[in-house]
Parts: structure tokens; C-alpha cells; sequence
């Protein structure tokens, strides 16, 4: 049973069920970004493991690449500390095996394109569904280079997760609400990740440009960094949850390279929770509103 | 694979299966515009004329093919350089670079980034931008700046704010990387200008399509002294630009050999070598599928070569495709042999070539033992090595001395 008590009997469904009822209980989604293996997979394993339990909707676990050009620099170093112990795609399906065996809240892997490519595409597709991964968001292939792997997950049940900007076109809006599944990732600004002070103002307008063509969940994402901010996103926009990335990820690195043990986790938990607190009770439930 | 009589790349910005566009979804969108703006201007006889003023006017063309007549004697067959060392900022790289940043001028954008190994890419983006009044942001791995240190400050003369970069290897992978992080958060007044035929569609066509001036005049330079076409056409490859610029308008003279020289490092079995298309695999890096090198994981590896211009783990999609066809070869050159070269060329010919085209030059010498002495060869003198000296001399400095101790 997860904390908001839904059943995971059917893995295929896991995200969107989970959707289903967050938008039930009038809460929004929260979402939280680590990258696998930084800096080993055991802190990974554990770290999952603390955010479930810290009551986290779901967990994107990025797969560290030499390269990753969307990306700001907490998460350029957390992938350079995971390559550096080691952390390779069969490494992260074993940790996620083990992460399942007390688990069920929804998993997503999230990559860049060539590891998964040299992986290979099927193989991957068929791991992952093995180990009991839920979604894959790919950062850097667009839909439309898209359709062997789109092929290789559906045979999998593998949601495959696609993302939106505000450059996006009204026409890119339709296509890739409809081949996103599980949920659809709205990346808050032009830019790369990484935490913010401020919010973009036209953030409403972009959900609710997304909004307009599909019924799917959003989850907004990039910059999202307090609970300041995830609860007016959730509470001022559309949205149906948010993704918080660099903010755990660069405290995680702080905490564990200057506190002890015991410290690292609680202050973990206790910000999890915090963030987790402010997607509470912001949208009218469903039927109410 | 069969050499397909289609213009490439296609809608989709293949070249048979090499090319795409693998970015995230915020530069789908400026890419696609991108592409329709480049259409337009392509057939808008204004922007082409403005082009080739330019080009004459300003950077000197058309350059030389020079009949190298000592080099020629000392190997044994007709060598011709095309002198695009004689360009303004001393190599092809400003060929692109205005076409480009008259292309970001005509869709209204205000600011150029660019990447650069050698330097010669951020000069010539830094001299179009001052040109035409634009801003420009160069983005450099602090090991390159080490390396070009003369470069560096001649783009701060020309305006340009050079941009060190500190992550991963430091060299050119990682200033194309963080380029691309500054475009994606600034795409909507700022022009990335690609320096080679490498990135996402429609980049690889839009470069190529720029240098192939390169391969245009050589061939009516060659007809006009030869009154016939060259046996071989030699150019170096690090992402792949003035080679394939050369290489473009022979590619239907089925009879004119294609080389592609990389950069052998200090040797191929080292694995410290930047020679892609000789010893990589195919793979997606900067937006686009084609040769990488990586480990078996899909990790991008570090390269080595003494020409900063070079020292690149990935290629063009468009050399992909020649290989798979077979229309092009591809061989690699290492360090010394470049180092080698560049010597030969200063002591036959009084040109001091840079290390990047020393490599074709090298390939040459490998070459002439097996050709006759009627065989015509051309080679793309790319850029002059003036940014070299430095490197060359430390090179030689230390080579001297292995020399002295032995």
C-alpha cells in the first residue's frame, strides 16, 4: 500500500493510477529527480527508499551521461561522481530490482539517448519492465525520432514519458500530448536544469496551453526548488504535479560530504516531507470543483 | 548502402541513416525554423548575392589552388593546395561563419555563440559578429585556451567574450555542450553558429552547404589548369567541415578519390587518438547519429590530438554516409607524422601550414609511394599554422631532446 493507499496490483498502470488518484484526492503530484549512482548505487538505493517513505509520488532516476547537454551544472556533477564509481544501465535495473523488493511507488528512468541506444532499444524496453520500472523519459529524442523506441516500450508496458517547452508549437502540443504516456513533462523555461529563485510568469500560460489539448497529467519541471514553489505551481496552474531535481540533489551532496550519517537521512526526510507538504490539498477534488 | 542520385539530406535531415535531430523539445521548435528560414534565404538571390560580396570582397576569394611544385618534385606526383589559409582570419571556418551570421540577421536575432577548438571557428564567428554589428559569446575548454592562448585574445580584440569551459575533457566536445546550454536558454535572440558539418539537422546541410564554395572553385581551378579532374582530394577530418566542403562537388565524379585524413594521436592502438570515423562506432552525440567514440556503455570517451581543431569524439553525419557507401576513405594521421608534415610543407614551400590540414599533408607523403607521376592530388590546405608555432615548438623542443638522449 502507498501513503495515499492505493493499490499496486497491475504494474503496467502504476502511473496512471497513482495520476488518478492524486486528482481524486485533490492533492498534487511531487516527483523527485536523483541521479543513479551519485555517488554509488547503494546511496541511490537508499535514497529511493528514504523518499517513498517520506511520502514522494514518484522517483526519476537519471542515468548518468558523460554528456548532458540539457543540463545544469549540480546535475553535471552528480553525473560525473556516478560515472566515477561505476554506474552503468545494468547496474541501476540491479539496484531497482532490489529498490522493488520494498517498493511500489511508480519509477521512471530518465537518459540521454546513447546509453540506452548502445544498450539497445528492445533490451532496454524489456529490463526495465523486468525490474519493475514504470516510465522512461529520454531527454534528447523527440517524438518524432522516436518510433522504434516508442515501439520497443509499448511491446514492454513501458510508459514512455515525453517533454514540452514553451517553445513548443500548438501542433507540437497535440503530437507529443499524444504520445506521452503516464504523464507529460513540462519544462517550465528555455534553459537547463537547475534551481531558481523566481518562477517564469508565463508559466500558467504554458500548462494551460497544454491544458487545452489534453486531459493527461502535467508535471512541471526545471527550477522547481522550494516548497514555496511547488505549491504555487500546483495551486496557480493546471498542472497535476511537479519534478524537483537539483534541489535534492545538490543538498544530498552537501550533506553527505560534510554531516554524519543520521543527519544526512532526517534532513533528507524532513525537506522530502516539506516538499511533499506543499502539494497538499491544492485542487479542488475531483467532482467538487 | 548504395550512393543514393537524391539530394541529401532528406526531409527528415538523413543522410541514409545518419543525421537527425536528437535534441530536447525546447530546440525542436528554433530548429525547425531554422531550417525554413535557411530555405528561404537559400533562394532569395538578395541573400546570395550580399553572400558572395562577402566572400570576395571581404574574405578573399576565391583562394588560390596552387600548383606546390618542390612538394611535388620531392614526392613524385602534381600536388595542388587550395589555399584556404589565405582567407581572412586565416583558415575556411569564416566561409560558414558569415553565411551564418547573415542568416541570424535576417531572422532578427542579435547575438552569436559559438564553440571553438583550434580558435579559428571563434575568430572567424568574432569577425562576422563585429562585421555586422552583432553581439558574440565564444564558448572554449580552458585546455584549448591553454593551447591557443593566441586565439583567445584575438576574438577578445575583435569584441567577442571568450567563455572558458571546465567541464568533462575541457577541450571541444565540452564547449559544443555547454554552446548548446546557452542556446536552449537563450534561442530566442541568440544564433548558435556551428562550426562544422556536426549538430543536429539542419546544421550538417547549412555548414556544408557554405564551404562547398571550397570544392566549386577547385573543381573550375582544376579543369581550367589541368583541363581535367584530379585523381585524389585529400582533406583532414576532426568534425568534418572543409572536407566536406572540398569533398561535396566531386562526390558525382565517380572517378576522383575521396580522403578523409583524421587524427591518429599518438597512434590508434594508444585508444589517445580522435580518429572516429577509423576507429569508432556509430552512436548519437550532439544531436545527431553518426560515428562516436564511446565505451561499450554509450560514454563519450576523451580524445587526444596535438590540433586542438581535431581532438573531437565524434563527425559529421554526412562522412558517415560516404564511408557506409564507400564514396569517401577514411585514414588517420598521428601527431608525429602531422608534426612531420608540417615541416616538409615549411621547408618545400614556405608555407606553414596548421596542424589540422599537416595531417592531410601527412596522409599525402603515405600516399605519393603508390601513385605515378602523372596522378593528380589535391589537397585542402585548411588553415595556416601561425596558431600553431607555439605547440609546434614545444613538440619539436621535446622531441629534440628524446633525440639528444637517445
Amino acid at each position: 500500500m502507498s501513503p495515499l493507499g492505493v493499490r499496486w496490483g497491475e504494474i503496467k498502470m502504476r502511473l496512471r493510477h497513482h495520476f488518478e488518484e492524486l486528482r481524486r484526492s485533490g492533492d498534487g503530484g511531487l516527483i523527485v529527480f536523483i541521479t543513479g549512482g551519485d555517488p554509488t548505487i547503494e546511496v541511490t538505493i537508499k535514497v529511493v527508499l528514504e523518499l517513498a517513505y517520506a511520502g514522494v509520488d514518484a522517483i526519476e532516476i537519471g542515468i548518468p551521461f558523460s554528456d548532458p547537454l540539457a543540463d545544469g551544472p549540480v546535475i553535471q556533477a552528480s553525473s560525473e561522481r556516478a560515472l566515477c564509481s561505476g554506474t552503468t544501465i545494468q547496474a541501476l535495473l540491479s539496484a531497482v530490482s532490489e529498490i522493488r523488493e520494498h517498493t511500489d511507488i511508480p519509477l521512471i528512468f530518465m537518459s540521454y539517448f546513447n546509453p540506452v541506444l548502445q544498450y539497445g532499444l528492445e533490451r532496454f524496453a524489456m529490463d526495465c519492465h523486468d525490474v519493475g520500472i514504470d516510465g522512461v523519459l529520454i531527454t534528447d529524442l523527440p517524438p518524432e525520432e522516436a518510433s522504434e523506441w516508442i515501439e520497443s516500450a509499448r511491446r514492454h508496458s513501458i510508459d514512455t514519458v515525453f517533454l514540452l517547452a514553451p517553445t513548443s508549437t500548438d501542433e507540437r502540443v497535440k503530437m507529443v500530448a499524444q504520445v506521452s504516456d503516464g504523464f507529460i513533462y513540462c519544462v517550465s523555461r528555455t534553459g537547463i536544469t537547475g534551481e531558481r529563485e523566481k518562477l517564469p510568469e508565463d508559466l500558467g500560460e504554458l500548462v494551460k496551453r497544454i491544458r487545452h489539448f489534453t486531459d493527461k497529467p502535467i508535471a512541471v519541471g526545471f527550477g522547481v526548488s522550494s516548497p514555496e514553489h511547488v505549491r504555487s505551481i500546483l495551486t496557480q496552474t493546471e498542472a497535476d504535479a511537479v519534478v524537483v531535481g537539483s534541489a535534492v540533489v545538490r543538498r544530498m551532496h552537501e550533506w553527505l560530504s560534510s554531516s554524519s550519517d543520521a543527519y544526512v537521512w532526517s534532513s533528507l526526510r524532513q525537506f522530502a516531507s516539506s516538499l511533499k507538504e506543499a502539494t497538499l490539498r491544492v485542487k479542488p477534488k475531483a467532482g467538487e470543483g | 548502402m548504395t550512393v543514393t542520385k537524391v539530394a541529401l539530406p532528406d526531409a527528415k535531415g538523413r543522410f541514409g541513416k545518419y543525421g537527425g535531430m536528437y535534441v530536447p523539445e525546447t530546440l525542436v521548435y528554433p530548429l525547425q525554423q531554422l531550417c525554413e528560414e535557411y530555405e528561404a534565404a537559400k533562394s532569395d538571390p538578395k541573400f546570395q548575392a550580399e553572400l558572395e560580396s562577402l566572400l570576395r570582397d571581404y574574405a578573399g576569394r576565391p583562394t588560390p589552388l596552387y600548383f606546390a611544385r618542390r612538394l611535388s618534385e620531392r614526392l613524385g606526383l602534381k600536388v595542388y593546395l587550395k589555399r584556404e589559409d589565405l582567407c581572412h582570419t586565416g583558415a575556411h571556418k569564416i566561409n560558414n561563419t558569415l553565411g551564418q551570421a547573415l542568416l541570424a540577421k535576417r531572422m532578427g536575432k542579435r547575438r552569436l555563440i559559438a564553440e571553438t577548438g583550434a580558435g579559428q571557428h571563434g575568430v572567424a564567428t568574432a569577425t562576422a559578429a563585429a562585421l555586422l554589428g552583432l553581439e558574440c559569446d565564444i564558448y572554449m575548454g580552458e585546455e584549448d585556451m591553454k593551447r591557443q592562448a593566441l586565439n583567445v585574445f584575438r576574438m577578445r580584440l575583435l569584441g567577442a567574450r571568450v567563455i572558458p569551459v571546465c567541464s568533462g575533457s575541457r577541450t571541444l566536445k565540452d564547449a559544443i555542450n555547454e554552446a548548446m546550454r546557452d542556446w536552449v536558454t537563450n534561442v530566442r535572440n541568440t544564433h548558435y553558429v556551428i562550426g562544422s558539418v556536426v549538430g543536429p539537422h539542419p546544421y550538417p546541410m547549412i555548414v556544408r552547404d557554405f564551404q562547398s564554395v571550397i570544392g566549386r572553385e577547385t573543381r573550375e581551378q582544376i579543369i581550367a589548369i589541368e583541363g581535367r579532374l584530379p585523381d585524389y582530394v585529400i582533406a583532414c577530418v576532426g568534425g568534418g567541415s572543409n572536407s566536406i566542403g572540398i569533398f561535396y562537388p566531386f562526390i558525382p565524379d565517380e572517378g576522383v578519390k575521396l580522403i578523409g585524413v583524421e587524427a591518429a594521436g599518438k597512434g590508434i592502438v594508444t585508444g589517445m587518438h580522435a580518429a572516429t570515423l577509423v576507429a569508432g562506432t556509430e552512436g548519437v552525440l550532439h544531436g545527431a547519429y553518426s560515428f562516436v567514440l564511446q565505451d561499450k556503455h554509450g560514454q563519450i570517451r576523451t580524445t587526444h590530438s596535438i590540433s586542438a581543431g581535431l581532438d573531437y569524439p565524434g563527425v559529421g553525419p554526412e562522412h558517415a554516409y560516404l564511408k557506409a557507401t564507400g564514396r569517401a576513405t577514411y585514414v588517420a594521421a598521428t601527431d608525429e607524422e602531422a608534426l612531420d608534415a608540417f615541416k616538409l610543407l615549411a621547408e618545400t614551400e614556405g608555407i606553414l601550414p596548421a596542424l589540422e590540414p599537416a595531417h592531410a599533408i601527412a596522409y599525402l607523403v603515405k600516399l605519393s609511394h603508390s601513385l605515378r607521376s602523372n596522378d593528380i592530388v589535391i589537397v585542402c590546405l585548411s588553415g595556416r599554422g601561425d596558431k600553431d608555432v607555439e605547440v609546434v615548438m614545444r613538440a619539436l623542443g621535446m622531441s629534440e631532446q628524446t633525440l639528444q638522449a637517445d
